[in-house]
């Protein structure tokens, strides 16, 4: 498959009061064409900032892409582009989700004005066009009554059914990537089932490329194909869901397997075994290793300098000094070969 | 004898002998008006939040309480904490009905019921510190008059919850989110309950924090002989914490269980939907999975369906489901469902 987007040295910095916070700090990553990439870490690990950072929504002050960065999509740097030209690629090229589906759509104009705008601005169609596109694709995200629906205000819809209409509306440009942030957080567990089997499926369909951003591990375990673990606004490992998952190689991976507990598996009251301690203060990084102080196997060489991604399987790679070691797999808690064999 | 002291007051040592029953619920129901008009006001509705739930919960157990968003497990909470009064039914705490005592003979009942909120930036004030946040609540209940003893309780109850003692000093915006949900834990626990509400109290948390807050819950379960009841809608975790599970659908128990015997055998339809909905952290088990996903919403609580409340959404519906309102049955020894199709 060729690349679609090519994200390189990505760095972007957000300068506080309180000093310069590294938000991002230098992850390189690629995303197929059609493939779904899930970009997993916890609040802070700059999971968000870099998705955004791709459509440049960085507010600038305080936040700023440092030079350096390149973000190639379909072979042209976005980075570069001038504003007017960045601005037919978002919502154009790529679309984004959001989390919050009542924030991110517009209380004062009605789901049709919000689709048909869009697709007359990007695609260039009439009036007429647009709106028998709108209605189509309301009925293809599973919204009944699309003609009527149209008319009606984001308040009128429930969470889960705003999700859809922005489901709707990324999809309306014919996109080549859509961006998920947190696509499911606020909704209940059986509207999120719903809401990623719709995406899986309309982006299978079309052949759109999906990033999947959030925290929920079993989310990433059931949609997936490739996973990125980030860390205090690094890459700290990446491979294929089953590598990930089966064989991870970084601490803090291994760790944040451990910290969640699983449903289909007997309990026996047992203990999970947490991450101890905090994310670090982005704004006070240190020459190493920013997992460092809550990593079990630091050793001194973890502190003198940061270990870079270095390949430690087929297309796997890790950022740990002691990745190769196969004592690391003494640290994983649950037998997963054998609860999945089970 | 005056009538202050024919008010049941809670015995000091915990009467209840673990094993024993707790709390009981019985057909609690709890009704908030709709009204319309501004000056001249009338109920036009009533949205009911908790229509009719009733369960146990013995000392030293966990009861989870799960369900999504608006099928009344909130509601049903605060109505055994007595922040919300009931409409209609029992709260039978240690033998004493609360329903039928004042606000001011519950002062010693509440006391022994406590409550961890789940928003650890919104359940603590701004403006207190540490410190006199875990204070107010030990002087106003008179657990401690000496204002030096009572500083020495709060390092300890600091210490306990796995806090450096000089936090104290320290206002919430200075810490992080689980350190906060720490100082909520310590704020429950300052005035030795029985019995502790958590109400999505692990939600808001990162997985690596969260599951150190999970440990820390079921330290202090252990070690001051707590009984929880455990609101949440996260079922991984849930599986995880309690001993037995009810779970909740448009303001009723659809199905009771024991854990392990709920999540291997879930009975109910509603049950099965919601637990093969949640997604299972191993790519190898999802691939294997047969997962159906629910159709429809959650209908409004103010004009439920008739009959059952799940049928429009459920595939084993028959003609009678949507006018008989099914009862909870036990079909195993302490699993319960509330569902005629099921055997």
């Amino acid at each position: 498959m060729p690349k679609l987007l090519e994200v390189e040295n990505l760095r972007t910095q957000f300068h506080t009061t309180e000093g310069t916070v590294k938000a991002v700090d230098g992850i390189t990553y690629d995303v197929s064409e059609g493939e779904t990439v899930a970009i997993v870490g916890e609040s802070g690990c700059g999971k968000s900032v870099g998705a955004m950072s791709i459509l440049r929504l960085i507010p600038h002050p305080p936040g700023e892409i440092l030079e350096g960065s390149r973000i190639l999509f379909g072979g042209k740097d976005l980075l570069a582009m001038g504003d007017e030209e960045i601005r037919h690629v978002r919502g154009g090229r790529i679309s984004m989700v959001f989390q919050e589906p009542m924030t991110s759509l517009n209380p004062v104009l009605t789901i049709g004005l919000q689709l048909t705008e869009t697709m007359m601005l990007h695609l260039g169609l009439g009036q007429p066009e647009a709106d028998r596109r709108a209605v189509e694709l309301l009925g293809m995200v599973g919204i009944g009554e699309p003609e009527r629906r149209l008319k009606q205000y984001p308040h009128h819809f429930s969470g889960g059914m705003r999700q859809r209409v922005m489901i709707a509306l990324a999809l309306s440009c014919n996109p080549r990537l859509i961006i998920a942030d947190e696509p499911t957080t606020a909704l209940d567990v059986t509207i999120q089932a719903q809401i990623l089997e719709l995406m899986r499926n309309l982006t299978k369909q079309m052949g759109v490329a999906l990033i999947v951003i959030t925290h929920n591990l079993g989310v990433v375990a059931r949609y997936a194909e490739r996973v990125i673990v980030m860390y205090a606004g690094k890459i700290v490992e990446s491979g294929t869901a089953d590598q990930i998952y089966h064989n991870p190689r970084h601490p803090y991976t291994i760790g944040l397997l451990n910290s969640v507990p699983r449903m289909d598996l007997r309990q026996g009251g047992k203990r999970l075994v947490p991450i101890e301690g905090q994310p670090p203060d982005l704004t006070r990084l240190d020459g190493g290793c920013s997992y460092r102080p809550r990593c079990r196997w630091a050793v001194e060489a973890c502190a003198r300098s940061i270990p870079a991604l270095e390949a430690v399987g087929d297309g796997q790679i890790a950022a740990c000094f002691r990745a190769g070691e196969r004592a690391l797999d003494l640290e994983r808690e649950f037998d997963l070969d054998e609860a999945s064999g089970a | 004898m005056n009538a202050q002291a024919a008010m049941p007051a809670p015995s000091a040592a915990g009467s209840v002998a673990k094993g024993e029953t707790l709390l009981e619920v019985r057909n609690l129901k709890k009704y908030f008006p709709v009204t319309e008009g501004l000056v001249f006001q009338k109920t036009v509705g009533n949205v009911k939040a908790v229509d009719g739930v009733s369960f146990d919960i013995r000392k030293g157990e966990t009861l989870g309480l799960v369900g999504e968003s608006g099928c009344g497990k909130t509601t049903t909470g605060r109505c055994v904490l007595q922040l919300d009064r009931p409409t209609s039914g029992e709260i039978v705490f240690e033998g004493v009905n609360l329903e039928r005592l004042s606000n001011k003979a519950l002062t010693p009942w509440r006391q022994k019921i406590q409550v961890i909120f789940q928003d650890p930036y919104s359940s603590l004030n701004p403006r207190m510190k540490v410190g006199s946040i875990l204070d107010e609540p030990m002087r106003i209940h008179g657990i401690e008059p000496d204002p030096g003893r009572r500083n020495r309780r709060i390092a300890e109850l600091l210490t306990v919850c796995g806090l450096p003692a000089k936090f104290a000093d320290r206002y919430p915006h200075e810490m992080s989110g689980g350190q906060r949900q720490r100082v909520g834990i310590a704020r429950a626990l300052c005035l030795n309950p029985d019995f502790i509400i958590c109400d999505e109290a692990v939600s808001a948390l990162d997985v690596s924090i969260q599951a150190q807050v999970i440990n820390l819950l079921e330290d202090l379960r252990e070690e001051f002989e707590l009984t929880y009841l455990f609101i949440a809608h996260d079922l991984s975790v849930v599986h995880h914490l309690c001993s037995r599970v009810a779970v909740m659908y448009l303001g009723k128990v659809v199905e009771l269980a024991e854990s392990d015997e709920l999540f291997d055998n879930p009975l109910h339809p509603y049950t099965r939907a919601l637990l093969s909905a949640v997604p299972i952290p191993d790519p190898r088990v999802e691939a294997q999975r047969a997962y159906q996903t629910l159709k429809g919403e959650v209908p409004s609580p103010l004009n439920p369906p008739p009959g059952c409340v799940f049928h429009p959404r459920c595939a084993m519906a028959v003609e009678g489901c949507r006018t008989e309102v099914p009862a909870l049955r036990e079909l195993h020894p302490g699993h319960w469902v509330a569902c005629p199709e099921v055997s």
